[in-house]
């Protein structure tokens, strides 16, 4: 732990990069503050409506309905790759060409633009040409169409993430589980511990901090969701698999409906933050200890 | 508890391994019932490797361990009934002193109440009684070290508790008294202890034996006494001491030795000395004393310890350190230096004759 | 049982591969080919959709854009965030801790609620589809994420080496550049690897802000599928193409990533 010096001259360090995420993080900001409260005809005229898009938002069951989809969706993706993350990362070789083999392969999915993941994932789905689609019908006989189907469009959604995002929570947990000496391991083995023991008193308690910025970032970012999803299924059948951010630009890009767009999306951010808030105290709590 | 014997162990971390891949050579050991042990050397002689072959963490690559004469070599740890503590603390972070001391029992099956009192019993030897209920985690290092002790000790099987350099962490103070009750623990329950270390202070004061290794091999087994008055080693010789031994140069001719031109006496045999071998005198600056005859030197440099002063002095480009007590004068400049021939010792490529 | 744990990664690895073979496979198919008959391997290897990726500038310069504006940005983003994460490490002062968490929550920050502002505030600068738009848009959550790796990396270098420095004589700007940035190289490193992954993925804001000049790959794709119906075969050799400069990437810093992606802060 560094001891720190208190100098506020320190501010000049900082100076630079905070003009520039200001720059693209408060300007915005308040254009959507204003927005949210005023109506607009075009021709730049606005009028004051106060909080009236906000009541609209926090009244109007499409709001809710995509807020649910949404709280649907990350819930089921946390409850898959946290556990299915951790279980690959404790099955990975921890020395020997496995190791950099396993890493680069499993990196992949990560680095591509997200857009071709979800033409990937849609090439891949079709009912008749794609592999999955074609695999699904014809081997398994099930009558699968993610085009028509909110069922099969939410299933391959969430297949999609899976492949996509599993990764990250696995790197996470390889990280935290090769930083335990092997002398943890020797002592559990002396003690004649059981592997669900060594997993639960050893492995589980030394990877709480990379596993809260795994949960912690897998929230964030399926909360945020939208590239992949939309070029997959462009929010349907119908509006089936409309996740809140692909409402909020149908919303703002789509209908240029300026006011409730920027309720929406002060709503939408206050619960980002919220959430992100209590992870981060989470977090710092961790790190102390 | 049981007594330990080590059988011709040779062992290499490498697969098919050529001679210069052992990390340990010939290794035979027999310790007893009940004895506290102590494997001394310095970093990378193998001794880690020696503890951990013990305790079954590592397979040898030839050789046989046996605990009261039975073969052991092919038990898993857990098998063969030992405990271990290891350089840094090694504790369950999430479970409360109670429940790590309880640990090994569990999941050994016992029932609660014949846990309950071995618990109680060993964290009371340990004084760590007024911290049963509290996180593991939040104890000091030398607490953490006592719970790792303490899991060994539970155990009342067990054979062999074997300890890897654990003051390592330690504050110095703590050292201290983790060593005293180290030393009660054995007397009160004469268990076979064995104690690896680099630092010689805690091996002498801790065993009643102690295994002195250098690059693989076991160069000397004795009591600290043995070790320091009679060291069939150079590298024991340097080794142990502070200062270490004085190695000098000599020849030997016709049952006289000489160093620099100056005839020394020894107490070692010379009968069987060969002369194109390298031959050297062993003397410790205990057993130097400044006198009128002896060998010239010149004195270079005085450091005053405190109980005693440790004199530099310099024949020809040989450096030769004496230790002179307290109060006792130190001549300057030129001196002559006469060697205690009772300690006096010859070796020959490195080893003592006798 | 733990003969078998090879058989996980095996699995989940291929798993992986899957979608991406079948993606190679398309994109060595002409159209009809994949629209009439379904094979796992291509009955008529064809070309021409890479063909025409390299040879038309409307394709090929979606690459070329892509990989000019995620340069810039992970060159802004070290630059800026490298002293800001000095000064959070070594130095306490007025607000630092707040500052640090309004960082993060811009990681934090959906970019949906930032694309039609950002549209407003770009144009209005007259940086509209512009290389340097997206650079900077994109700095809105790369910084954060810069700032908190490099952190991470340099309060693990102790601070008696910036005071040895001070000892010896060096001003600030040569110790820095000459002895500490060196001691922070796999750091640097590993935040460029992130700049770069986080911007070369993101298409929200790249398409919002760009039209013709600055056009992304990702911008290109998509108007294949809508315009000229599904060429799905040249979508597919686009998306191939794609996958490319990450897996080299990735090969570059495959000794980091573990620790990388933990941000340094295992």
């Amino acid at each position: 732990m560094s001891k720190k010096t208190l100098d506020n001259k320190a501010w000049l360090f900082v100076l630079p990069m905070f003009i520039l995420v200001a720059f693209n993080a408060v300007i915005p900001l308040m254009t959507v503050v204003n927005y949210s409260v005023q109506e607009t005809f075009g021709n730049n005229l606005f009028f004051w409506q106060g909080i009236d898009w906000f009541e609209k938002v926090v009244n109007s069951e499409r709001f809710y309905n995509a807020l649910g989809r949404q709280f649907l969706y990350t819930g089921i993706i946390l409850v898959i790759e946290i556990p299915l993350g951790i279980a690959i990362a404790l099955t990975m070789p921890k020395k020997g060409i496995g190791v950099s083999i396993c890493l680069v392969l499993m990196s992949i999915p990560l680095l591509i633009p997200w857009n071709v993941v979800g033409a990937m994932w849609n090439i891949f789905a079709l009912p008749d040409i794609g592999l999955l689609g074609y695999a699904i019908n014809n081997w398994l006989n099930i009558d699968y169409n993610f085009t028509q189907q909110p069922f099969s469009a939410w299933f391959t959604c969430i297949l999609m993430d899976v492949w996509h995002w599993t990764s990250l929570v696995v790197l996470l947990c390889y990280a935290g589980l090769i930083s335990i000496p092997d002398a943890y391991y020797q002592a559990a083995n002396i003690d004649g511990a059981k592997p669900w023991s060594v997993f639960r008193y050893i492995q589980l308690p030394k990877m709480k901090k990379v596993l809260t910025i795994a949960i912690l970032l897998r929230f964030m970012d399926s909360f945020m969701i939208y590239t992949e999803p939309f070029v997959l299924t462009g929010g349907g059948p119908g509006n089936s698999t409309t996740f809140l951010s692909i409402d909020l630009v149908k919303v703002a890009l789509g209908e240029f409906d300026l006011g409730p767009a920027a309720a929406m999306s002060l709503v939408y951010f206050l619960i980002v933050l919220l959430v992100s808030w209590v992870f981060y105290n989470l977090m710092m709590r961790n790190e102390e200890n | 508890m049981a007594k330990v014997k080590l059988d011709n162990l040779n062992h290499s971390y490498v697969p098919n391994p050529n001679p210069e891949d052992y990390v340990l050579k010939n290794i035979n050991i027999e310790w007893n019932d009940g004895g506290a042990y102590a494997l001394l050397g310095p970093s990378g002689c193998g001794k880690t490797t020696i503890l951990n072959i013990i305790s079954g963490l590592i397979n040898p690559t030839s050789g046989s361990i046996l605990f009261d004469d039975k073969d052991v070599t092919n038990l898993s740890p857990l098998d063969r009934n030992i405990g271990q503590v290891f350089q840094f603390p090694v504790i369950y972070d999430t479970m409360t002193v109670y429940d790590n001391l309880a640990f090994p029992l569990k999941n050994r099956g016992f029932d609660s109440s014949y846990i309950d009192k071995k618990v109680k019993e060993i964290a009371e030897i340990l004084e760590l009684s007024s911290t049963l209920q509290n996180r593991a985690s939040g104890l000091t290092a030398d607490g953490k070290q006592k719970i790792s002790l303490g899991r060994g000790l539970v155990r009342s099987d067990v054979n062999v508790l074997m300890f890897d350099e654990p003051l390592t962490v330690i504050d110095p103070l703590l050292k201290w008294q983790l060593r005293s009750k180290l030393k009660e623990l054995h007397h009160e329950f004469k268990n076979t202890m064995i104690y690896v270390t680099h630092d010689q202070t805690e091996a002498l004061t801790f065993a009643d034996q102690v295994v002195v290794m250098y690059e693989g091999v076991i160069v000397q087994i004795g009591t600290p006494t043995e070790l320091f008055e009679t060291p069939k080693h150079t590298f024991v010789g340097h080794f142990i001491g502070s200062p270490g031994m004085n190695i000098l140069p000599c020849d030997v001719s016709d049952q006289n030795v000489t160093c620099f031109n100056h005839q020394i006496k020894t107490s070692s045999d010379l009968k069987n000395i060969q002369s194109n071998s390298k031959l050297e005198i062993g003397v410790r600056p205990e057993f130097i004393k400044f006198s009128s005859t002896g060998l010239p030197a010149e004195v270079k440099n005085v450091s005053d310890i405190g109980r005693y002063k440790v004199v530099e002095c310099l024949v020809s480009d040989q450096k030769i350190k004496v230790i002179v007590n307290e109060g006792e004068e130190v001549t300057t400049d030129r001196a002559n230096l006469e060697f205690n021939s009772n300690y006096t010792k010859i070796y020959q490529d490195s080893w003592m004759v006798s | 049982m733990s003969k078998y744990k090879w058989l996980v990664p095996t699995l989940y690895i291929l798993f992986l591969m899957i979608p991406i073979y079948w993606l190679i496979n398309m994109s060595f198919k002409n159209t009809s080919e994949i629209i009439n008959s379904f094979s796992i391997f291509p009955q008529n290897i064809t070309f021409d959709n890479y063909i025409k990726i390299f040879t038309d500038s409307t394709w090929y310069m979606g690459y070329v854009n892509s990989i000019t504006y995620v340069g810039i940005n992970t060159i802004l983003c070290i630059v800026f965030a490298l002293p800001a994460a000095y000064a959070f490490s070594r130095y306490k002062f007025l607000g630092d801790k707040h500052m640090f968490f309004w960082l993060l929550t811009n990681r934090m920050a959906p970019p949906a609620v930032f694309a039609l502002p950002f549209f407003q505030l770009y144009s209005s600068f007259g940086l509209f589809d512009t290389h340097l738009a997206v650079a900077l848009a994109h700095c809105l959550f790369n910084i954060p994420l810069a700032v908190w790796i490099m952190e991470g990396f340099i309060s693990g270098v102790p601070k008696e080496l910036d005071e040895t420095a001070y000892v010896d004589g060096y001003s600030f700007p040569k110790f820095f550049f000459k002895i500490f940035i060196p001691n922070i190289k796999a750091g640097i490193g590993i935040t460029a690897f992130f700049c770069f992954m986080f911007s070369w993925v993101e298409l929200l804001l790249a398409k919002t802000l760009t039209a013709v000049e600055a056009k992304p790959i990702a911008a290109t794709m998509t108007r294949t599928a809508s315009t000229s119906g599904y060429e799905l075969g040249l979508l597919a050799a686009a998306g191939v193409l794609t996958i490319i400069p990450g897996a080299i990437v990735i090969y570059f810093v495959r000794n980091y990533i573990a620790k990388g992606f933990a941000l340094g802060r295992v």
